[in-house]
């Protein structure tokens, strides 16, 4: 197991390098000088020029790219066009907010897509299936700012039950926090549950083909023994497989329904910030994101370990 | 859909594709009931993108006044705007961008991937090291957050939202490729090339490329979907095509400040994105499942 994370962690280093060097570039690619887009228009002459010996922009692209990477190590991301703040604790501070909102996404999600997937497999062919399977699709195809829209005019305008927008800190207010927090987690999880269904029946299709189940079923197993005891197990890998892509693919999801939503996070961060044109937090955002969607994918990795042993065997 | 699932699809497709050619790949397209209705909606979409200028009501830029915000009516079937303009034009018009930029973008993507998989799968060793390295870095970025990061350090603009989906989408096609070409690169009439001399780009362009197209034209109409999708996200942002460009996306950015007053603004341009990738997931499914052997 030790020798496999190793293996693993070490695989992630040319990964987090590239993805350094990405964000590095971005802000290459903005047309003018790195330092006044890092500083702003406004930014005084001496500003401009301390920044530019600070990030070596007189020097070859690889020695810039040894100050920047020498910074973001120390944890310094730069400061904030907009109000001068550090950049790394404006983004610590919108994890939050977005990983209440991902995780109650992700809740949402499996609690209706594993069921709906079983059902959809064990009664294959049948109303329920086609209905399912439907849905499923239907959910696909739907962006996620219009679900977020329809959901706000149904459930905020027509019949006001749920608040439009905005965040209430669940350390405040949890009740006042899980009210705002509905429609949001209902939009994030719905475009996952459509494609964690699919899997779930597709996986469960193959399953319950397989010798074992029928010799569960010729052994006289109860139907719930056999679908959850024996089928599911089995069905777990694919199945975590893509949570593990879709909590991290969240980060990206949360764009959008944050922005629709006003929700504080760091996707509405990124998008106030691309507006902004605060460019060192929207390179110290999409690093970070980076960095978190590489470690969620690790951990689901480490997660097949867990349940199945002969992927750490071989 | 994942890209490593994707990938495994479309090697799959491609085994069921390549004895029967493109003449069976078009007979699959009408075969399969799902991939029939699917491709009917997306054909209608391109009949309304490609006859705007006949088959939309109005100008979608003409303003009118007198009938700001009007509800759905026997005048203007959708609504009209803030400025008086028709919806049902605008949603018209709006389809000339997304398919336009759903198309390009997955063309882009598809010819730069197709190259770099070729490339990667044909020659090994080093250049397939650092080609699906860049790849891998590629795919270590939520998609649409590197394309809204891309868009956004390159400006607002049409082509800037098609460069940046085309970047995310790059690596799937790559990756198709590379498999591809490691499979076909062994085969005889290949070594037969090699041996007479060919040259490179020949054996590359003429040899391999057509035989391992099929894969990459299923994966283009799963991703066309995204594409679309994806260019309707730039657009809500601001970061697409600006106005008075009529998008799906920038007329659903546009309807959230009238909610209240006029639902019609956002309900249908939203349901027009929804039906177009409704369209293009049902053909993509249609396709994937019908040359899957493993189904």
């Amino acid at each position: 197991m030790g020798r496999y994370l190793a293996t693993r962690i070490a695989s992630l280093v040319p990964i987090l390098f590239g993805t350094s060097v990405i964000a590095f570039l971005l802000i290459r690619l903005v047309p003018g000088d790195p330092a006044i887009a890092l500083l702003g228009m406004e930014a005084d002459a001496t500003a401009i020029a301390t920044l530019r010996t600070q990030l070596a922009l007189d020097q070859p692209l690889i020695v810039q790219y040894a100050s920047w990477l020498g910074l973001i190590l120390t944890g310094d991301f730069g400061r904030s066009i907009q109000g001068g703040r550090q950049v790394l604790p404006l983004l610590l501070n919108a994890l939050g907010p977005t990983a209440l909102l991902s995780v109650a996404a992700l809740v949402i999600s499996l609690s209706i897509a594993i069921p709906a997937g079983i059902v959809a497999a064990t009664r294959r062919n049948s109303g329920a299936d086609y209905g399912a399977s439907f849905l499923a699709l239907c959910g696909l195809s739907m962006p996620s700012f219009w679900l977020g829209v329809l959901l706000i005019l149904a459930f905020a305008i027509h019949v006001p039950i749920f608040p439009a927008s905005g965040y209430v800190s669940p350390l405040i207010d949890p009740v006042a926090h899980l009210h705002h927090l509905v429609l949001p987690a209902l939009t994030l999880g719905a475009a996952l549950a459509a494609a964690t269904m699919r899997m779930t029946r597709a996986t469960m299709l193959e399953v319950l083909r397989a010798d074992y189940v029928r010799t569960a079923r010729a052994k006289g197993l109860p139907r719930r023994t056999v679908i959850w005891g024996h089928a599911l197990r089995n069905a777990r890998i694919p199945i975590v497989t893509l949570i593990g892509i879709q909590f991290g693919q969240l980060l990206g999801g949360v764009v959008i329904t944050e922005t629709v939503f006003s929700w504080p996070g760091i996707g509405k961060l990124t998008v106030d910030a691309i507006f902004a044109r605060d460019y060192p937090v929207v390179q110290g955002a999409v690093l970070l994101t980076a960095i978190l969607f590489v470690l969620i994918n690790l951990a689901t990795d480490l997660l097949y370990t867990a349940l199945d042993p002969r992927v750490r065997l071989s | 859909m994942t890209a490593e699932a994707s990938t495994a699809a479309s090697a799959a497709a491609s085994a069921a594709l390549a004895p029967r050619g493109m003449a069976g790949f078009l007979r699959a397209l009408t075969g399969d009931p799902r991939a029939a209705l699917g491709l009917g909606m997306v054909g209608v979409v391109a009949v309304f993108a490609l006859g705007a200028p006949v088959l939309s009501p109005f100008a979608p830029d003409q303003p009118d006044f007198v009938n700001i915000l009007a509800a759905p009516s026997a005048g203007h079937w959708l609504g009209t705007d803030e400025l008086g303009r028709d919806v049902l034009s605008r949603i018209i018009h709006g389809a000339r961008t997304s398919l336009a930029v759903g198309a390009l973008s997955v063309v882009v993507a598809a010819f730069a991937g197709t190259v770099a998989g070729l490339v990667a799968g044909y020659f090994g060793k080093l250049a397939d090291a650092l080609i699906m390295r860049v790849m891998d870095i590629v795919f270590a970025f939520p998609s649409i957050l590197l394309a809204l990061a891309i868009a956004a350090v390159l400006g607002p603009s049409l082509t800037n939202a098609v460069l940046a989906i085309s970047v995310v989408n790059l690596p799937v096609f790559a990756r198709i490729a590379r498999a591809q070409t490691l499979i076909v690169r062994q085969l005889e009439f290949v070594e037969a090339k090699r041996a007479l001399g060919f040259g490179i780009a020949n054996i590359l362009g003429r040899t391999i490329l057509p035989n391992i197209l099929a894969p990459i034209i299923v994966q283009g109409s799963l991703l066309f979907a995204s594409a679309i999708i994806t260019e309707s996200y730039l657009s809500f942002l601001g970061l697409g095509a600006q106005p008075p460009t009529a998008t799906w996306g920038n007329m659903l950015r546009n309807a959230i400040g009238f909610m209240e007053l006029a639902p019609w603004l956002a309900v249908f341009p939203g349901a027009a994105i929804f039906l177009t990738v409704l369209g293009c997931n049902l053909l993509g499914d249609g396709l994937r499942d019908r040359f899957d052997p493993r189904d």
